[in-house]
Order: structure tokens, then C-alpha cells, then sequence
């Protein structure tokens, strides 16, 4: 696109709209910023892309790619909202639904959880495939914080946050596959003798329900929880500046 | 021209053969030891440091400094882990989530004798899990589990890339084992319970035939060490390169990628050092075209890689050589050093001075996902094999983010002709598209299967009327990431633009069953999924669910729709293009012979997973009721 000057502006079209952009963004950041919902996961704008979940996959000028991990560049073609993608999003959910042991009804984490939120945008109503009902031993062990690893999707926040912003590496990922699972760093391998404390960014950043504060539960009743109030695409949009 | 037998016997069974009772993984680390007994306490504290000096206990040499402690240890504890974290500076979970990623590294006890049958379709279709059961049973474990006395345990890898002369099992992650039958297996299991050391089995067992049937520029008589580097020093870096984009060889790997462009690329990407590195992680199923080039072409490979180095001002070279093919590892150290005896590597090679390249050859430990470039790079790094984030590509930010090349063995090799005849001689061959020739290895239903090099172009049917299989209903070519074919398309031909192939041909004749093909596929890519990313890692198991379910006679038409729709998905959604390709195998097998899948159909409706009547047998035997009220009345 061209502006008032004649210059080829630092624009992109999303969804056939255009989108400014900076120098070095990707196309989530940038989409973001300007108060455009991609539905994603394993993103967050204070850590850099990761690319796991593949929930934010659009189509750049035809060919597909993670919005988190693709750089915006003037005249991309990129295609979000469409009922393609967004079947593929749904499917993608599901699987994520089916891994781990996600029962809304009785998790801590039901109406701030971004994967539940994401499934409502989505408009999920069912985990579609068969479920596998992993069986990981919970993590009780310290004080103040509960880790229960059914429930992981894998998005690596925690050992980003552990390990770029709390400088502690507490956690990591282990085994491969299916069985790809998160590790706790200390020779027990239980969380009780890392050095993690609940002030950590580790300790708030889990899009899910795998790491909990421990006598906090139903403080906030269900209803009055971030996502009960604004969905996802909402919260996003009255974002913007 | 075709070479009925293999004329070579391999240098390295000899080697190995003769530096007996050996269990270590590096020729430095040679240490006469028992095979049974667990290393003594005191050699224990002395030999991680020995293994750590080795290796200037740099955290990028983790896999291999995993690989040759279990070599020593036999399997990795978590007190082992921890020593390897704390000597290099890693992190307990960082040690543990790389040993965690490789198929070969061992947290938990294994036998002193660790057998891995070979499972490829092709070892299966030669009996090798009737093979399996039958050693199973003579030593008294089960697959997956250590017996009570440690002595043995026994269970099932990827393909060993030996489908020619299988079913094939590897031991101790080292010597493998070829051509396995009733005979061969009651030996073995007598071998064993005798706890005879494994160099001291019969040496023919270890014989690895290079079955060489039709050869061309690349299989064909070998230059002379250094000749191809002598005219590609004399040509000079720049008209080196030309010569490789003029020739416009392409990537043998799969991709196709034009080398010179990789090439150029790289030579121009700022950085203070530049890294070539082979590809030999051969996992594709059904390939081991590699693995005979590496036997018998090795100076070719080497010679390509100095070349490339001179091209694109590289001083460091890595040959990743896939796990299963540790067992020519001597022989490759032993090219390698004469190389150097005689100025082909080193500094100023053959008098050049300034021009100073060595290279390093790294094992892996069974992933298949580390023959994708960036997860290759990943683990020369010491870390777990996961495909990076593309761009920056590999040739801008490489292995330590170095620019870098990431080339198949094949491709080196042509690189060298190149070097000695010319871009437009190559070029000459082939078609405009896809020029030169192509390796392929034949494995399967016909009579000679082995190494098959055609100039590209070469229709199917010709290769399959050439190894002598009759009766063909099926070729899988380029293996299952790959395409499989049926006999209205034997009349396709291999190229970039028509069969593209990493060089597997696995022929099947009409007594097999398509699906039980397309379903060990499905196992296989699961069982190599790298677990990153959704798409791969949840989808590849859903795939197995249902194919299993399938198998077991509980499927219908909604399965296959389920299977359709996870394709699509798995091909536009996940992170690297292994995962892209994992449901190919399904895909090709549904549309072309649907009948395999539509025989196993219980109903042309959704049909549950499990078995209504069967789950109610517990609730029998808990009430000892066996009326006819007790079962259901209409079983489906």
C-alpha cells in the first residue's frame, strides 16, 4: 500500500484489512497491537515465539504458518478468520482436549483458563476424538504451590518464564512424542526443593491448570472470572490502543 | 553394469572384531571389560572425567558424551545424569530432558545384552517379529522389559537402514546383526545365556553387505583421493561454485534444495566462521543408499565436504552419523586420518595455505527427526532434537549460529564429480530439472534387492523389472514420508518434477496387505514424533488409535473420515515438514487400495472403540454369572 506521500508504507492485510507494522514483528505481535484476534496458546507478548501449540496457523499469501513465528512484511496476504482455519484451530483444540485431563467443571483454573477460552471461541462442544487419560503423578510437595502435569499443553511458558525472567530454570521438557512431558529441575524432581517461590513469573504464567496457587481456590466464584465477563477475541480487541 | 555380489567385505566387522572384548563407544576410549559386569566403583570415578577431557566438557557435546557414559554404564541413572550436569554447567533437567529425547539413551536399568529388532515393514515381511517372539521365549523376557537377572532385554527400533539383508537387530546400540533366521536366533539366545561377549559371536553374523546392482557416476570406479580437491583448489572458490550452479544438483536428502544456491548463500552470509556438515542421519525407512557410500565411498564424502568447505570459506566440518550406523564409525575415523596423513584435510590442505578444514564426525542416539537440518543442528549442539523456528535458515544461522550447510551424503559425493567433470557434464545427465543420477535402495518383494543408481528420469517399471520383482502391487518410494504407488503408475518416473525420493523403494506384491503397511507407518511415525509441536504429536498417536482400532476389526466409514480429516490438518498445521508428511503413507493407501481398509469395516456407521460384550466379562466374573441374561442379547 501506498500513503499520502507515495511511499510504500509498512503495511500488511489481515483478513483483508490492512495492518501497520514494525520493523522485526511478527504478525501475532503486530495483529495484537493493532487489536486483531489470531487465537493462540504457547504466545505471549512479554516471551519470545515458540510456535508449539499451532493454534495461531494462518495463511501467508496462500501458504501456511504460525502467525507467532512468521515476520510481518509489507504486502503479506494473510489469512486468519476463515472457517477453514478455524476448523483446523478447533481440531487442534480438541487434540489438546483429548492429551491431557482437562474436566472444566472441576478445575481451579475454569474461567481464567485460555485453553477453555480459546475452545469457546472456537466454538467446541465436544472433544471429538478419543481421550487418552494420561496419568501423572500430581506435585504436592511444595508449600505453596500445586503442579498438576495432566493438564500441560506444552507451551513452554513456565521454562521460558523460570528461565529468562526468574534467572532460576526450574522447569524443562522431557521424553518425546506422546510422552513428552514437563521436568521440575532438583535431584528429587519434586518442586519442594527447587527454589521456586510464588512470587516467581514462572508461578502466574500458565495459560492452564498445571501450576496453581495452593489455598487460593474458588476464591473468585465461577462467573466472575476474567474470561466469564470478556471472551478471548473481546479482551484482545479492547486492548488496542 | 551389475555387480551380483558385494566384492567388499567390511573393514570395520574386522576392526571391531579384532578389538575384542569392547564395549566402549570411541577407539580412544577402548578399555577391555566384561560384558555382563557393571563397571567396579573406582573405574566409575575416573572414567567420566577421562570421557569429559575428551571432549573439553563442552555442554554442546552432551549426546555424545551420553552416548559413549552408557556405553561404559550401560544405561544412564539419574545420578550419572547428574554428574554429566554438573560437569558441564547444564541443569539436571536439561541433561534429562536430552536424554529423555533419544530412542538409544537408557534412564531406566537394561540387560547387559540390549537387542533392538530392526522394524521396518521389510524386516517384518521377512519374519522378524515371529524372530522376536522366538528369542523372547528362549531367554524368558518380554518385549520392553529387563528379566529378573539382567541378563538380556529385547525390543523393537526404527529402521537400521539393512532392509536388504534383514530382519536385522542391533546390539548395545553397536554391532549389528543381518540376515537373522530360526537357526541364527537359537544360536543367539545360546550365545547369550553363555554370556559369551558379542565380538566373540560368529563373525559372519556381523557381515553388512554393500549389494551394490547397478552402479553409475557415484557407485562406479572411485577417483583418486584428493583429485576432485586438486581441480576444485585450482578452479578457485568462485568458479567452484559456478560449476555446482551450472551442474544444478539438487539436494539428495529429499527436499531438493539447489546446492549451489545453498551454497552461495551461505559462502555470503556474514560470520567469523563457516560449518559444513553431512547429513548421514539416514532414518527415512527403507533407505541405506547412505550407509553404502559411506562403506565404500567414504574419501568421496570427505572429498565433497573439503570441497564445499573451500567454496564457502569453512574451516570446520561435522558428519552426523545416525546411531545405527555407529558400527562404522572405526573405519570412517580411520579415512579420516589417513585424509589427513596425506594434507587432504588439515591445515593448508594440499599445500593451500590458508586453507585449513578438519572435520569431526558426531554419533547420534536414534532420532529420526534429526535428519530434518535445523533439529540436526539442535543435537550437534547437545541439545534435544527439535526442528527449530525457520528463518533465519540454517546457511544465515547455523550450528553455534554460524553460517551453515547442511548436506545428504549423496549430494557430497556428486559434488566431487562435479568438481572433476564439470557443472554442464552433470547437467548433461538426468532431465533439465532433475539432473544427474540417483542411489535408490531396493528392498522388499523382489529378487535382488540392494543399490540401484539411474540417471534421473528412470521410470518405476524399470527398476522393478531390473531387481526382479514379480507380481508388484505396490512400490513406496522415498519411504513413508514419501509416495506410495500402485502398478497403473509404474509407468512415472523418478525426478524432482514427477517421483521426487530421499532414495527408499520398498516393493510389495500382491500377497501383502496394504494396510498392515500403511499401519506399521503410522506406528512408526508416532514412535518418531519429536513431541514439540500439536499437530505431530497428538496427531500421529490419534493416527495410530484408529488404525488400531481399525485392525481390530472395530472400525468404520466415520474412521477413515477421521483419518482424512487428521491428513489435512497434520499437512498445513505442523512445525516442521517430517510431521507435514506423516500421514502420506495413509493418504496414498486409502485412495488406492480402499478395499485393504473397507474389508476391515465392521459397518458403514460410527462404530465405538471398544467392545460393548467384552468390557461386561468382568462384571461376569465378579458375579459368576454365565446365563444367557449375562451377555448382550444382540452382540453387533
Amino acid at each position: 500500500m501506498t500513503d499520502d506521500t507515495g511511499a510504500v508504507g509498512r503495511s500488511f492485510s489481515l483478513d483483508g484489512e490492512d495492518l501497520p507494522f514494525n520493523p522485526g514483528e511478527t504478525i501475532l505481535q503486530a495483529a495484537t497491537r493493532a487489536g486483531r484476534y489470531i487465537p493462540h496458546l504457547c504466545w505471549h507478548p512479554d516471551f519470545t515465539e515458540h510456535g508449539s501449540c499451532r493454534i495461531c496457523s494462518v495463511k501467508v499469501n496462500g501458504r501456511a504458518g504460525a502467525a507467532c513465528t512468521v515476520h510481518a512484511a509489507a504486502g503479506l496476504d494473510v489469512q486468519s478468520n476463515t472457517e477453514e482455519l478455524n476448523a483446523h484451530r478447533k481440531t487442534l483444540l480438541q487434540m489438546l482436549f483429548v492429551e491431557g485431563n482437562h474436566f472444566c467443571p472441576s478445575c481451579e483454573k475454569s474461567g481464567n483458563c485460555l485453553l477453555q477460552a480459546t475452545a469457546y471461541q472456537m466454538g467446541m462442544e465436544g472433544p471429538h476424538f478419543e481421550e487418552f487419560y494420561p496419568d501423572r503423578p500430581v506435585d504436592a510437595s511444595h508449600p505453596d504451590i500445586l503442579l498438576d502435569f495432566n493438564r500441560c499443553i506444552l507451551c513452554e511458558l513456565c521454562v521460558r518464564a523460570s528461565r529468562d525472567v526468574d534467572g532460576k530454570n526450574v522447569f524443562a521438557i522431557g521424553g518425546h512424542g506422546i510422552g513428552t512431558h514437563l521436568l521440575v529441575n532438583s535431584e528429587s524432581g519434586r518442586l519442594a526443593d527447587t527454589t521456586m517461590t510464588l512470587a516467581d513469573r514462572a508461578a502466574s504464567i500458565c495459560p492452564v491448570g498445571v501450576i496453581l496457587p495452593k489455598r487460593r481456590g474458588f476464591v473468585i466464584p465461577i462467573g466472575q472470572r476474567r474470561f466469564d465477563a470478556r471472551s478471548v477475541s473481546e479482551q484482545v480487541e479492547g486492548n488496542a490502543p | 553394469m551389475f555387480m551380483r555380489r558385494s566384492r567388499c567385505l567390511r573393514q570395520v566387522n574386522r576392526e571391531s572384531r579384532r578389538a575384542g572384548n569392547v564395549a566402549s563407544d570411541t577407539p580412544t576410549a577402548i578399555k577391555p571389560r566384561h560384558v555382563i559386569v557393571a563397571s567396579s566403583a573406582s573405574a566409575l570415578t575416573t572414567e567420566l572425567p577421562d570421557l569429559l577431557a575428551r571432549h573439553g566438557a563442552r555442554p554442546q557435546a552432551l549426546v555424545q558424551i551420553l552416548r559413549e557414559l552408557q556405553a561404559l554404564r550401560g544405561w544412564l541413572s539419574r545420578d550419572s545424569l547428574h554428574e554429566v550436569a554438573a560437569a558441564l554447567g547444564l541443569t539436571l533437567a536439561q541433561v534429562e530432558g536430552v536424554a529423555g529425547f533419544y530412542r538409544f539413551f537408557h534412564t531406566r536399568p537394561v540387560g547387559a545384552y540390549r537387542i533392538l529388532f530392526s522394524d521396518n515393514v521389510t524386516d517384518r515381511m521377512l519374519g522378524a517379529e515371529a524372530l522376536m517372539a522366538d528369542l523372547c521365549r528362549r531367554l524368558g523376557v518380554a518385549p520392553g522389559r529387563i528379566g529378573a537377572d539382567g541378563l538380556v532385554s529385547i525390543d523393537r527400533t526404527s529402521c537400521t537402514g539393512l532392509c536388504d539383508q534383514g530382519p536385522a537387530l542391533l546390539i548395545n546400540h553397536h554391532h549389528v546383526v543381518t540376515r537373522l533366521d530360526a537357526t541364527r536366533v537359537a544360536q543367539l539366545a545360546g550365545l547369550i545365556r553363555a554370556r559369551v561377549p558379542v565380538p566373540q559371536w560368529p563373525s559372519p553374523w556381523f557381515e553388512v553387505q554393500d549389494n551394490v546392482r547397478r552402479a553409475d557416476v557415484l557407485l562406479g570406479e572411485p577417483a583418486t583421493p584428493g583429485a576432485a580437491l586438486a581441480t576444485a583448489l585450482a578452479r578457485g572458490p568462485d568458479a567452484m561454485l559456478a560449476e555446482v550452479k551450472r551442474s544444478n544438483l539438487r539436494g539428495r536428502g529429499g527436499a531438493g534444495f539447489a546446492t549451489g544456491l545453498k551454497w552461495e548463500l551461505c559462502r555470503h552470509a556474514p560470520g567469523a566462521e563457516h560449518v559444513v556438515v553431512c547429513n548421514a542421519d539416514e532414518g527415512e525407512p527403507g533407505t541405506f543408499k547412505d550407509r553404502v557410500l559411506l562403506a565404500r565411498r567414504a574419501d568421496a564424502v570427505f572429498e565433497g565436504m573439503t570441497i564445499a568447505a573451500h567454496v564457502i570459506g569453512a574451516r570446520r566440518g561435522l558428519v552426523y552419523l545416525r546411531g545405527e550406523y555407529r558400527f562404522l564409525l572405526e573405519s570412517l575415523l580411520a579415512v579420516l586420518q589417513r585424509r589427513r596423513d596425506t594434507r587432504l584435510l588439515g591445515p593448508a590442505i594440499l599445500g593451500h595455505e590458508g586453507f585449513d578444514f578438519d572435520i569431526d564426525i558426531h554419533v547420534g542416539a536414534g532420532a529420526y527427526v534429526c535428519g530434518e537440518e535445523s533439529s540436526l543442528i539442535e543435537s550437534l549442539e547437545g541439545k534435544r532434537g527439535t526442528p527449530r523456528i525457520r528463518p533465519p535458515f540454517p546457511v544465515e544461522n547455523g550450528y553455534l549460529g554460524h553460517p551453515t550447510i547442511v548436506n545428504n551424503v549423496e549430494t557430497f559425493c556428486a559434488a566431487g564429480h562435479i568438481a572433476l567433470q564439470g557443472g554442464a557434464w552433470w547437467a548433461g545427465i538426468g532431465t533439465p530439472k532433475s539432473t544427474g543420477t540417483k542411489i535408490h535402495s531396493v528392498s522388499g518383494d523382489c529378487e535382488r534387492p540392494g543399490l540401484y543408481e539411474y540417471p534421473f528420469g528412470t521410470r518405476i517399471g524399470r527398476i522393478l523389472e531390473d531387481c526382479g520383482a514379480q507380481d508388484t502391487q505396490a512400490v513406496q518410494v522415498g519411504g513413508p514420508s514419501g509416495v506410495c504407488l500402485s502398478a497403473f503408475e509404474f509407468g512415472r518416473r523418478i525426478a524432482f518434477e514427477d517421483v521426487p525420493t530421499t532414495g527408499a523403494f520398498m516393493v510389495f506384491d500382491r500377497s501383502r496387505d496394504m494396510f498392515e503397511v500403511a499401519r506399521g507407518f503410522a506406528h512408526f511415525f508416532a514412535h518418531e514424533s519429536c513431541g514439540f509441536c500439536t499437530p505431530c504429536r497428538v496427531g500421529t498417536a490419534l493416527v495410530v488409535k484408529r488404525m488400531d482400532k481399525l485392525a481390530a476389526g472395530h472400525g468404520s466409514r466415520h474412521d477413515i473420515d477421521v483419518l482424512f480429516e487428521l491428513d489435512k490438518l497434520m499437512h498445513t498445521a505442523t512445525h516442521c515438514g517430517l510431521g507435514g508428511t506423516a500421514c502420506n503413507p495413509l493418504r496414498d493407501t486409502i485412495l488406492k487400495f480402499r478395499p485393504a481398509y473397507e474389508q476391515r469395516l465392521k459397518s458403514l456407521y460410527f462404530e465405538p472403540g471398544f467392545d460393548l460384550d467384552a468390557e461386561l466379562s468382568i462384571a461376569r466374573r465378579m458375579t459368576g454369572r454365565h446365563d444367557a441374561g449375562a451377555y448382550l442379547e444382540n452382540p453387533p
